[in-house]
């Protein structure tokens, strides 16, 4: 049976020139996967930086008592955008970025399997996007009260009611996340059905490259969980505008039932987001370290498991709201159990990285900080799941550190690495090593400044979301040190974006394999063609690669 | 001079110490020293576990690294996995998972559970954006912002709360004495602290309510039991009657301040606002944003918006002399 048997070195096609109307509208109108995965990365990324400047500018106001940099109004919206941004533009669209260009040429696929819906999902989530933004100027309503939404990104009931939120932010809020859910919705179908009927011939579930099961696994979770959130906000609206009172207790409504129907999408949600870091990691240590993911069938298990606990686990956000001690009980119970599987995956990749020879360039220097730094933020999640625990902690800048390590610490540094990975692949060009190095180090110290210091605030009872505090609390220090942090991610970040321009401008030429690695991404030129394969791949193996650059010892012999 | 001895007459009562640090692990009542004390054993298990495992993946990358000698195509040993170690670990991991259930459970029910003892006080304490409407319905008392309750080592004076809202979810967080519970629209929740020591006791509102949140501060007042109930029965009379304000009192009645706020035995008796009958009682204003003195008192009245910008009370723009008159006259209110 022959396997890939297309040389790796092929003739690159002719470099064509394109007027500049011509390339705007092949960007425009394309339904490529690789294009509509890279516009994903890119507008993830710009919103990234908006919203980071906005966590800065919130730093600053909180680096010494009293401050002054901005007022409360001003300090309560930028936390809610931000919230927002980061879950909804940044997040999201980067499970969908990844997923989109690099499920199907895993898997050996020409697109997705329905690549106009693909790009249907683009432009509605940047639409849904553009909705949020335009709330700075349309959010005052025809009252002109207010301006962009500051109910906080989980908008609990009944702020969000007509009575304490005038104007129309709510409402920009409300319908800026439903359009682009339905974004995220569309791309979720897209790579459950690509994934189950557009695999090459011979790549068998079993042998479908890890990237692709935890991205399944993914995509299966949005399409539970994001409807709850749909749902939820269409009722928002109905209250809002039609005097529902779902929500509303001015009119018999219930503030729990919104926070219950928030969290069911919610706390899948931040799996949904951890997900593509999980995804890049179970490829790029391998790679780095090489050797086969230790213990497949066990991190396939994982994650599933994983995408099936945390649909029960949601209450452990509402420890404070007066339930019962046995729902109590139940959710702190699912909580911590959520944690073993997840535990499997932290030990799988050390287990990888065992025995190994390890190449610390910049993918796996994000890799490695990625095991560090979400072990803490998995211990502390562990402690945020013992209830009266919780009760302290809760709302407190404990948790704001616990989930900006999950997210920041984990998720950013997991996507730096794949960044950093498929760069030579995407555009062709190798980016700075160098430079590569000094955004590590840089952001990883700046990151690990700012949010170290934030835990012990926490104990010290600061709460989350107050725009400024009196002296004397015991809170000065730790919130100095976490505003120098920002300071050096910022100086971080100007290392990753003058890497990204000046690659893309004059990087070297990139190989079409330069990590030497083993899925089927690697076996086409770099960037790939539209069409990605000249002729469809036949796997035997869940390295492929492996497989044809050592004949005599293939994968297959062993799976 | 005069001054000086005139303040330490007033001073009836030795100051309590302010506990201004509300470190949860400085404990000062029974719900607090048992979520402390499962938060110290969890910390311990998990930092153990951050040692083990953290070691293992820094040893794994000291030891493995890639040395400048190794050869370039020589791949290392491919091992697969192993089902015996997935198994280790596994069980392991869930052992200790259920360990850590059970403690939960225990801890949770014990607080949760909890039943009043003989001598305790109920009170209920009702979120207001951006304050807390503080009510003993055993001794008909309404105040604001500052919450006195009896202290005792014994923990025979515990305070029982029913929580309420009357606008949006706020939350009673004071470090010290308790975890935090939220205070609900439509809904009683209910909380249990029993100071072990005398001493003002700081917190905020842990649960985002709007523009103020951050200026929602909690002082929990823990006074020894006689201490609590001389000021219980002094909470109990109506305001002070002093001829000598006697413009101020007009003014205030007179003007919209009636609206929103009550002092007994006049006629304002509006409830959208803290209650000011013993408002002098109080040290803090604006439900902590800034301590009660006259200077402060006089601009707070002028404008709220200067010390609170987004406080729910406007400026009423009082001429000089209505703002002397009035404030003249709160001063009375001890």
């Amino acid at each position: 049976m022959a396997t890939l048997d297309a040389p790796l070195e092929r003739p690159r096609e002719a470099p064509r020139e394109f007027s500049f109307s011509e390339s705007v509208y092949r960007w425009v109108a394309t339904v490529d996967h690789k294009r509509l995965g890279l516009m994903y990365i890119a507008t993830a990324l710009v919103f990234f930086l908006i919203s980071g400047a906005m966590a800065g500018v919130m730093r600053l106001q909180l680096m010494f008592p009293n401050g002054r940099v901005v007022g409360p109004d001003t300090f309560n919206r930028l936390f809610t955008m931000h919230g927002t941004t980061m879950v909804f533009m940044v997040g999201m669209p980067m499970v969908a970025g990844f997923a989109n260009y690099l499920v199907p040429l895993m898997i050996g696929a020409r697109d997705m399997a329905f690549p106009r819906l693909n790009a249907w999902g683009f432009w509605i989530f940047l639409f849904g996007g553009f909705l949020l933004y335009y709330s700075y100027i349309g959010g005052g309503g025809l009252s002109g009260d207010g301006s962009a939404p500051d109910v906080g990104w989980f908008a609990y009931a009944p702020l969000t009611s007509r009575a304490f939120s005038r104007g129309a932010a709510t409402d920009y809020w409300a319908f800026g996340i439903l359009v682009s859910g339905f974004g995220s919705i569309a791309s979720a179908i897209n790579v459950i059905a690509t994934a189950f009927s557009m695999r090459c011939p011979g790549m068998t579930l079993s042998k479908m490259p890890m990237f692709v099961w935890v991205m399944l696994v993914d995509s299966w979770l949005i399409i539970v969980a994001l409807p709850a959130l749909s749902a939820a906000q269409i009722m928002l609206e109905l209250d809002r505008k039609l005097g529902a009172n779902f929500f509303d207790t001015q009119g018999g409504g219930s503030a729990v039932l919104w926070q219950h129907l928030f969290w069911i999408f919610g706390h899948p949600e931040v799996y949904i987001l951890i997900f593509p870091a999980f995804a890049i990691l179970s490829e790029v240590i391998p790679v780095f370290s090489r050797k086969p993911l230790f213990g497949r069938p066990a991190m396939v298990g994982a994650i599933v498991a994983i995408g099936f606990i945390s649909l029960g686990v949601w209450a452990h956000h509402m420890f404070a709201v007066g339930m019962s001690s046995w729902s109590n009980t139940f959710f702190a119970a699912s909580t911590m159990l959520v944690g073993v599987p997840t535990g499997i995956k932290i030990f799988n990749w050390t287990a990888t990285m065992y025995g190994g020879k390890l190449r610390m360039d910049a993918p796996m220097l994000f890799c490695i900080a990625f095991l560090l730094q979400f072990l803490c933020a998995g211990l502390t999640g562990i402690m945020l799941g013992v209830a009266p625990f919780d009760w302290q902690l809760h709302d407190s800048y404990f948790v704001v550190a616990h989930f900006h390590f999950t997210l920041l610490l984990g998720l950013v540094f997991g996507l730096f690495a794949g960044i950093y990975y498929w760069f030579p692949k995407a555009v062709g060009k190798m980016y700075n090593e160098t430079l590569a190095r000094w955004h590590f180090w840089v952001f990883t110290i700046g990151a690990n400044l700012t949010f170290i210091p934030l835990h012990f605030v926490g104990f010290l009872g600061m709460p989350r979301r107050i725009y400024t505090y009196a002296p004397g609390r015991g809170w000065e220090t730790w919130n100095f040190i976490a505003t120098i942090g920002v300071v050096v991610q910022a100086i971080g970040l100007i290392f990753f974006l003058w890497n990204v321009v000046q690659s893309l401008v004059k990087g070297d030429p990139a190989e079409d394999d330069p990590w030497d690695a083993w899925t089927l991404e690697w076996s086409t030129t770099s960037p790939p063609p539209e069409y990605n394969f000249e002729k469809l791949p036949v796997v035997r193996s869940s390295r492929p690669l492996w497989d044809l650059k050592h004949p005599h010892d293939p994968d297959w012999k062993y799976e | 001079m005069v001054a000086l001895s005139l303040a330490m007459l007033l001073q009836a009562t030795p100051a309590l110490p302010e506990h201004r640090i509300a470190d949860i692990f400085k404990p000062m009542a029974s719900p607090a020293a048992a979520e402390k004390d499962i938060a110290l054993l969890t910390i311990a298990i998990t930092a153990i576990i951050f040692v083990v495992v953290g070691g293992l993946i820094v040893f794994t990358i000291a030891r493995f690294r890639r040395r400048p000698d190794d050869g370039d195509r020589v791949e290392p040993p491919q091992i697969y996995g192993s089902n015996q170690i997935e198994v280790a670990w596994t069980v392991i991991p869930i052992l200790i998972v259920f360990v850590l259930i059970g403690i939960s459970a225990r801890v949770i029910a014990a607080v949760e559970n909890a039943s009043p003892p003989k001598h305790a006080l109920h009170l209920t304490l009702i979120g207001h954006q951006w304050w807390w409407e503080v009510v003993y319905p055993d001794y008909r008392i309404t105040t604001a912002d500052e919450i006195h309750v009896p202290a005792s080592a014994d923990g025979q004076y515990a305070t029982y709360l029913t929580l309420q809202s009357m606008d949006v979810i706020h939350s009673f967080w004071v470090p010290q004495l308790g975890g935090k519970v939220d205070l609900i629209p439509n809904r009683n929740n209910y909380m249990w602290i029993d100071p072990r020591e005398p001493g003002i006791y700081l917190g905020n509102c842990a649960e985002y309510c709007g523009t103020q949140h951050a200026n929602m501060l909690l002082r929990v007042v823990a006074q020894t039991p006689d201490d609590f109930h001389a000021w219980a029965a002094q909470q109990q009379q109506a305001a002070n009657e002093d001829t000598a304000v006697q413009e101020g009192k007009v003014a205030f009645e007179a003007l919209s301040c009636v609206n929103c706020h009550t002092i007994r035995g006049t006629s304002a008796n509006g409830k959208f606002g803290p209650d000011l009958t013993h408002l002098m009682s109080r040290t803090e204003i604006g439900a902590g944003v800034e301590p009660n003195t006259n200077e402060n008192l006089r601009a707070w009245v002028a404008d709220p918006q200067v010390a609170k910008p987004g406080c729910l009370m406007p400026s009423l723009k009082l001429t000089d002399k209505e703002l002397d008159e009035v404030v003249a006259y709160l001063e009375t209110l001890k």
